[in-house]
This record gives structure tokens, sequence and C-alpha cells, in this order.
């Protein structure tokens, strides 16, 4: 194979949109939605459980500028799921537009639209409805087989091979096991037997959910909104309102940040049902409060971990199982948890034996959803955690340790459907993270004031790169007059850089300027299909589509070359600029030549496009350290510095791979320390606010240094894997790692507030 | 009522309630810059400014702005321009959507104070969050626009 091309790959491209971007052009939701669209805006229920008796519209219907209110009684009785997953849908379909059963503190009761804020609101306040309150199902550890359910409806779509029962509360659960796993355990020295808990957070992007509604010019309810997943909420959008696919258009503006909390379709459905119902424009922009209430958060889990190893300190045999808390309705809840064992027991090589197994649980609390990570944030707490325990059990270092066990280039990994790692950089991440943080100086702690020592812990993580034989990324190129290109993609750009970096390996694999490639963002009316912008899976799996497209398009344009030069195909060749026959040097055109050929009087307008799905999803790896100074008087952790190394194959773009990281790192720092979404008794959130639900300041953070060790993916474009949520997982065991090594305290539930170490210090 | 006032040195006339906020009344007038990122007045991507001093729109009446200059993002495009430049070419837009307030917090601190410490910087934009980033980038763009050496 000629040697690729390299001008923009590997290098720090500025993001195709960034002028737009900084200088506040109007490009989001919000901006784009014209004065006439109705407001919308949704009754909340006041209780965490309760049948709706009955609900009295008359008062406000009679508000002047009120358009429309809709009850249960108005929607499709046919069950759904807004998570925004490939059909077949793993999650159940356990959802209506409105309910006659509210689930938990703000599930909607009623949508109300209006001409503005003013008549909606005063709207919502004269609606009344009659509820039959029930009693919640709020700790998670008592769900299953609780007589309560939260679901005892009868037209509820389980889906097969999910394990799901909603008679018993559970919305999925599986057991996997290999090898016998109990005479491992038999011929173990040492057992680490301990249960982890991580808390349910918000992804706290900076955009709300928004999105408006409109009638096109054919009569569709077309879709502008925030979302990762532009073609799942066709079909989401298509099932709530049981119409045709062929009727609903979903167009994505750009997007102020996801982080999978617009992988689920949390607002589409109601602005869109009020535009169907009354053809009518309508917005719904949530408020801050609202992303709380009803966002899509990260699954609480509870992990019990039972890890043996041998006296040398090999680790033999892992046992986890996971309990998770998928909420009210089960979006992500069956296929989250399976990362919480895969993406952790598959970070150890040569078991003996390991055992993974999950039960998911309704309760009455907001249906958690897609938060970067994705369940394996969650399962690396726990096993990593354990891992750390079992070398302060042997009295061994924690990165001898890992050096001892971490799966390695060429290995068959442990709980990865049988993948084996072709490109694996991990025990190079580990030694240099260990480098930069001055390891060997710092480790355990030192005491660095009469009341103060600081404290390093460290981590490894792994992720995804896509779902392999799932997901399917495409991308169609057009050549256009004077030689440029336009590429249309359909997956989403949500602030990361996508269409920069897919642009960068466009302009790579066609020999020309990035200013010669055109991006166009998605609108399912004209981009080819794809999954979406999730489960890391934009660079290797749409990067590899556009590859594709590249080398068909390339191919097209030696075969017009040939026609129009008229001279023998195999004697054409192509530099980007200039089609020409290698034998006759008189016989040649530049391509914008060429395209003005083929755009008179020709028949052969070029354009090309391609799809792929892999069938593997190759892990990318990293590992991260952490420097902390604990107040022995206070129990306060204040984070000093994070160091990560990260190994996602080849770098596409070293700058926006490095911002991935640093603010994955960062979210993660936040989970670890405060981040955390509590409910009172009743069911009611704690957290409605920036105030009560905190996430890191400038302030608060200290230093964060990144590095790359990388290695060469066979199977993506330019030897790329994936970045964008294995970043996200070490700082939690890391953390909670170093604040036992300067106090001996052991935190197993996230978050490491100061409470929890000061009253773990007394005992 | 009615209000009169200068929006990016224009001087314009507007009907508002008393309860309307400065956040919504410039955004009707089209400087969509302003972003709604929370109405707590924790996060500050609503930053404009109010007789040149950075204010939370978001909290800020729009009666208060009667008489007074109000500038957005909109107005400020060449004095913006160096700080934009710094910001693209580390990658830390992102998804841009704090990127606007932080400009506007960051100009305002540039004419109150041109050559700030590594803290002052930190602790005056500290209001103004970013979930993308974790600051970092944000962060080297900062120092090369105030021309600051990192403390050790």
């Amino acid at each position: 194979m000629k040697k690729m091309i390299r001008n923009y790959v590997n290098q720090p491209v500025v993001k195709k949109d960034a002028a737009s971007l900084l200088s506040g052009q109007p490009v989001y939701t919000d901006d784009l939605a014209s004065s006439s669209c109705l407001i919308v805006k949704l009754l909340r229920s006041p209780h965490a459980f309760a049948k709706i008796r009955s609900v009295d519209i008359s008062k406000a219907m009679l508000v002047p500028g009120v358009e429309a209110v809709f009850t249960y009684k108005d929607v499709p009785q046919k069950r759904f799921t807004l998570a925004g997953q490939t059909y077949p849908e793993p999650s159940p379909y356990d959802r209506l537009i409105l309910d006659q059963w509210v689930r938990f503190v703000g599930d909607p009761a009623a949508i109300v639209a209006g001409r503005d804020e003013e008549c909606v609101n005063k709207a919502l306040k004269l609606i009344k409805v009659d509820y039959e309150i029930l009693e919640p199902i709020l700790d998670f550890e008592q769900s299953l087989d609780h007589p309560i359910l939260i679901h005892p409806e009868d037209n509820y779509v389980g889906h097969e091979g999910q394990g799901t029962d909603a008679k018993r509360n559970l919305c999925a659960s599986m057991v996997h096991e290999e090898g016998d796993l109990e005479s491992a355990f038999a011929e173990c020295e040492y057992v680490i037997d301990e249960t982890y808990h991580t808390k349910a957070v918000n992804q706290a992007m900076m955009e709300p959910f928004a999105t408006f509604t409109s009638m096109d010019i054919y009569g569709r309810v077309k879709i502008t909104s925030s979302t990762q997943i532009p073609f799942h909420v066709r079909r989401i959008v298509a099932h709530a309102l049981d119409i045709s696919k062929s009727k609903v258009r979903v167009v994505k503006p750009r997007i102020g940040g996801g982080f999978g909390a617009k992988q689920t379709a949390v607002c589409e459905i109601y602005p869109a049902f009020v535009t169907y119902m009354t053809k009518k424009p309508a917005k719904l922009v949530y408020t801050r409060q609202e992303c709380f209430i009803s966002g899509s958060p990260r699954h609480e889990m509870e992990m019990k971990v039972r890890l043996g190893a041998d006296k040398e300190g090999k680790i033999k045999v892992i046992d986890l199982h996971t309990l998770s808390n998928t909420g009210a309705y089960g979006e992500h809840g069956p296929t989250t948890v399976g990362l919480s064992g895969t993406k952790s027991i598959s970070l150890y090589r040569k078991l003996d034996a390991f055992k993974f197994s999950y039960d998911v649980v309704y309760t009455n609390q907001m249906s958690a959803g897609a938060y970067r990570g994705y369940g394996a944030t969650q399962g690396i707490f726990a096993i990593e955690s354990a891992v750390n325990e079992l070398a302060h059990k042997m009295n061994l270092d924690p990165i001898a340790l890992r050096e001892m066990n971490m799966v390695r280039e060429g290995d068959r990994l442990t709980n990865y459907y049988g993948e084996v790692t072709n490109a694996c950089a991990l025990d190079q991440c580990v030694s240099h993270v260990k480098e930069m943080i001055g390891w060997d100086e710092k480790y355990p702690y030192r005491k660095v004031g009469k009341n103060k020592v600081r404290a390093v812990g460290m981590a490894m993580s792994m992720q995804g790169s896509g779902i392999s034989n799932i997901d399917v990324g495409s991308a169609q190129l057009r050549l256009n007059d004077d030689g440029f290109y336009t590429l249309l993609l359909g997956c989403s750009d949500m602030g990361t850089g996508c269409d920069t970096i897919l642009s960068q390996m466009a302009a790579d694999c066609l020999e020309c300027d990035m200013d010669q490639i055109v991006v166009r963002g998605v609108d399912t009316d004209q981009a080819p299909y794809d999954s979406g912008s999730y489960a890391s899976s934009t660079t290797y799996v749409t990067g590899m589509a556009v590859v594709k497209a590249c080398q068909k398009m390339k191919e097209r344009i030696l075969d017009a070359g040939s026609n129009v030069l008229q001279c023998p195909r195999e004697d054409v060749s192509f530099d980007g600029k200039r089609v020409y026959s290698i034998k006759e040097e008189s016989l040649s055109m530049t391509l914008a030549d060429l395209v003005t050929n083929l755009q008179a009087g020709a028949d052969d307008v070029l354009a090309a496009q391609a799809s792929h799905h892999s069938p593997v999803s190759p892990p990318p790896f990293m590992a991260g350290a952490a420097e902390v100074e604990i107040d022995l008087e206070t129990g306060k952790v204040t984070p000093i510095e994070y160091v990560a190394t990260v190994d996602c194959g080849t770098v596409v773009n070293t700058n926006l791979a490095r911002v991935q990281t640093e603010g994955g790192l960062v979210q993660g720092i936040g989970m670890a320390l405060y981040e955390d979404i509590s409910y009172t008794e009743k069911g009611k959130l704690r957290n409605l606010n920036f105030m009560q639900y905190k996430i890191p300041t400038r302030l608060d953070m200290g230093k964060v240094r990144v590095d790359f060790r990388s290695s060469y993916e066979p199977t993506g474009p330019f030897g790329a894997k994936s970045i964008g949520e294995v970043v996200i997982n070490t700082p939690g065991p890391a953390i909670a790692d170093a604040v036992y090594n300067g106090t001996g305290v052991r935190i197993r539930t996230l978050p490491i507030t100061a409470e929890k170490v000061f009253m773990g210090m007394k005992k | 009522m009615k209000i009169q006032l200068y929006l990016n040195g224009r001087r314009i006339e507007g009907e508002v309630k008393s309860d309307t906020m400065l956040l919504d009344f410039v955004r009707e007038q089209g400087m969509k810059s302003v972003k709604r990122g929370c109405d707590t007045g924790n996060c500050g991507l609503c930053t404009v400014w109010l007789n040149d001093k950075p204010v939370l729109s978001c909290s800020t009446l729009a009666v208060r702005a009667s008489n007074a200059h109000v500038t957005t993002l909109e107005g400020v495009e060449e004095e913006a321009a160096e700080f934009s430049r710094f910001l693209a070419e580390e990658g830390a837009d992102q998804c841009g959507f704090c990127s606007p307030g932080l400009i506007m917090a960051v100009l305002a601190l540039k004419r109150e104070n041109a050559h700030p410490t590594e803290l002052e910087i930190k602790e005056y934009l500290s209001g103004n969050l970013c979930r993308c980033t974790g600051y970092q980038s944000q962060w080297r763009a900062l120092k090369k626009y105030f021309g600051v050496e990192e403390e050790a």
C-alpha cells in the first residue's frame, strides 16, 4: 500500500468551526428557533410514584395565548424507549409520551403549549391533577422482587436476551462465567472481598437540552435538536408518535456539549408531539433545574468484588457482581451495566477464571442514561480499587502489581468477547505515568506541614472504540467545481471536533488542503446513515468510512481522468491537484478542469459513499496518577496534580486529543470528590442547580498534565483508536487510593468527601 | 415599559416588563452570543458588560440597563480577536457554548488589570464554568494572552 500522506493527521489543526463559535454566532438550537414557536413546558409530578385519577385542564385552556394542553389521554398508547441505540433496541419499551403512572418526582403529567412563557406558566399552575399517591421504591438495593411494581402496565415490552422481568422490577440481568471460579479462589493466597458504590452524576453540559420543531413544506415533522443521535431521534419520535419514519426529519445544529446526556432523546418528543397535533412550530428548552430533575445521569452502581491472587501477586480470579439503578425507565439500563465488567476485568491478563453477573433494577428516581464511560467508569472504580487494596494487603507497590498483571499487546482480552488486542501500549503508559508524577519519591505519602500530608495513588483504564458489529458510520463525498469536496457526515460533532478530525483524514487521503473539504453536519434528509456520536465511535468507525469514501472517490477520479484524457486507466495518476498520464507528459489536467469537463454535457458528476462497521472494538488504554493533599484535621482532600498517559492509537488531532483527556480527567475528579445526585426520603432531588450540584471550577483541580504513548491499531483509520471516554475512568480509584495512602482511610463509596475521610480517620 | 439604552454602542429603545431579565432582552435584540446556562448566577455563560463592568445578565433586570451602555461579544469583535485566536489554537473552544461569556470576562479583566498573576486570573474567572476542557487549554490561552509565567 502507498504510504499514507500525513499533512493534517497527527497535527494540532484548529477546529473548522472555531471562528464561528468564538465570535458567538447564532449556531445552537435555541439561537436558531423562530420567535413564532409555541413555548412548550411540562407539568411535572410532585410525587415519586402515583397513578393519575384525573386531570382537569379546563381552567388552563382558558388562559389567553394557550394553544394546547395534553394529558395521558391524548397520546399514542404504544410504548417506546428514549435511549438512542441501534435498532433492535436493547432498552425496554417502558415509556409513553405521557403516562397515567408518574414514576419519579419530575415525571411529566401534562404538556402545555402557548404563545409565550408567561401564559404557559400561568396555565401550568391552573391544571388540577388528582393523584393516587403510591408508595415509592427509592433504595435500589430493595427494588428486586419488591411487592411494589414500578412497571405494572401490561403493554410493557422487554427485549429478548436482556434478562428483563418487569414483574420483578428487573430491567436486565445476566451471568457470564469462564473457568472454575471456586477452585481458582481455593488456590489463592490473598483474596479481596469488598463492595464499592458509585453514585449517579450529571453530565452538566453547558447547553441544556433544547429542541424546536415545525412542519416542513412536505407536511413532515422537522426537528432541530441538540442531539448526539439524529438518526435514532428520527426513529424514536416516529415510534412515540406512532407515525411513519418518512414523516420525520431531524437536523442537528452545533451542540453545546453532550457527554452522553444527549444520547437519550430527553426532550424531543414533547415539542414534536405539540407540532404534530397543532401543526404549529414549537420549542422546548430545559431550564438547568429541569436538566437536573429530569436529565439522563450516570447509573448508580453497587459492585461486589472478589479478587484473588497467588502468593507472588499474580491475579488469578475475579468475581464481579454489579447492581445498577436505572431509575424509573430503562434507558441504557441493559447496556451500561455490561461495561462495568467488560472494561474492568479485561485490564488483567491470563486469569484462571472469572465471573461477571449483574442485575439492573427500577426505582422511583429519574431515569439514568449514558454518561461518558458508560458503566466502565463504575466498574473500573471497583476493580482498580480492589487491585490497589490487594497491593496494600500484600505490601506491594500498586505499580509493581500492575506490571505483573496488566494486559499486554497480543493478549486475548479476558472478558471482551474473545477479542485479541492488536495495539496496546498500556505498559508504556503505566511506566510513563510513574515517571511523570515522581512516584518513587512520593509514594505512599509525605508530610508537608503539621496537619497536612500529600499522597499519591494510581489506576488504569480502558474503553472501546465503537460497538463491534453494531455501530455503522458513513461518509459521502461530492466533488464540486474548482475541485473542492463536500463531506457529508451522519455523526454528530458535539464540540469534540469530529467534523474537523474527519476532514483532516479526508484532506490527507485526497492529498488536498483542509480548505478544500467542506464538511456538512447532520440533516437526516441529506446525511448518510450513521448510528451517532457515542461509544467512542466517531474517530474509529466513521473515520474508516471517510477513508473508504476517499479511496472510492480517487478511483472515480482516475476513471473520469482516463475518459477525459483518453488514455488507458492504468496509466492515469492523481496527485490531489492534477490527473495525468504517467506515460505522456502532455496528457494532464487540473482537478478543477476535470470537474468543469464533467459538469458540462457529461453524465458523470463525481460522488462516492462508504459505510463502515467493525467486527472488533479495539480498546484505548491509559494510566492516571493523582497527588492530593489531605488536611488531617478536617479530612479535606485537595487535588495537587493529576498526570495521565493515554494510548489512543494514532493521535489524529494533537490539540483536541489533549483537550479531550484534560476535560475527561476533570469530570472524573468532580465525580471522585463531590458530584453526587441525591434525593430526600420522599424522592425529591436535592441537586437543583450549580450551588447544590458542584462541578469543578478552574480553581479546583490543581495541575493536570497529559501525555501520549501511541500504539498503532491496524483496523483503525491511520492507526487510530478512540479517546472520548477512556479518559474519565481513572480519577475515582486513583484519588481513593491516594487518600488511603495518606490517611489509611479506604473510601469505597464515591464521592470522597471531607466528612467521610474525617469520620474514617476518627475510627 | 419602555427603556432606552446603548447596545453595543447603538442607541436603541425597547419594550420590557418589570421582571424581564437583561439576558432575555439582549437575546431578543439579536445578541445570541449571550447564553443561558443556569438562571442562578453560577455559570457565567450570560456575562455581558453593563457600563463596561461584567455582570451576569441572567440575574440583572433589563430595566437596570436603562440609559446605560450594554456590551456583548458582538460589540467587541476586534478587541476579542487576539484572545479568541489563542483559544482556537489550543482547541479550547470545544463545544463553544461557554466561550462568549468567558471572553467577555477575560477582556474585562484585561481592561481592569493588564498584568494579573496566575491566581488573580483564575479567581477572576472562577465563575465562568466549562465542562468540556477541564480549563487547561483555556489556561494555556490565558497565559499567552496575559503573558504570565506559570508559578512553580
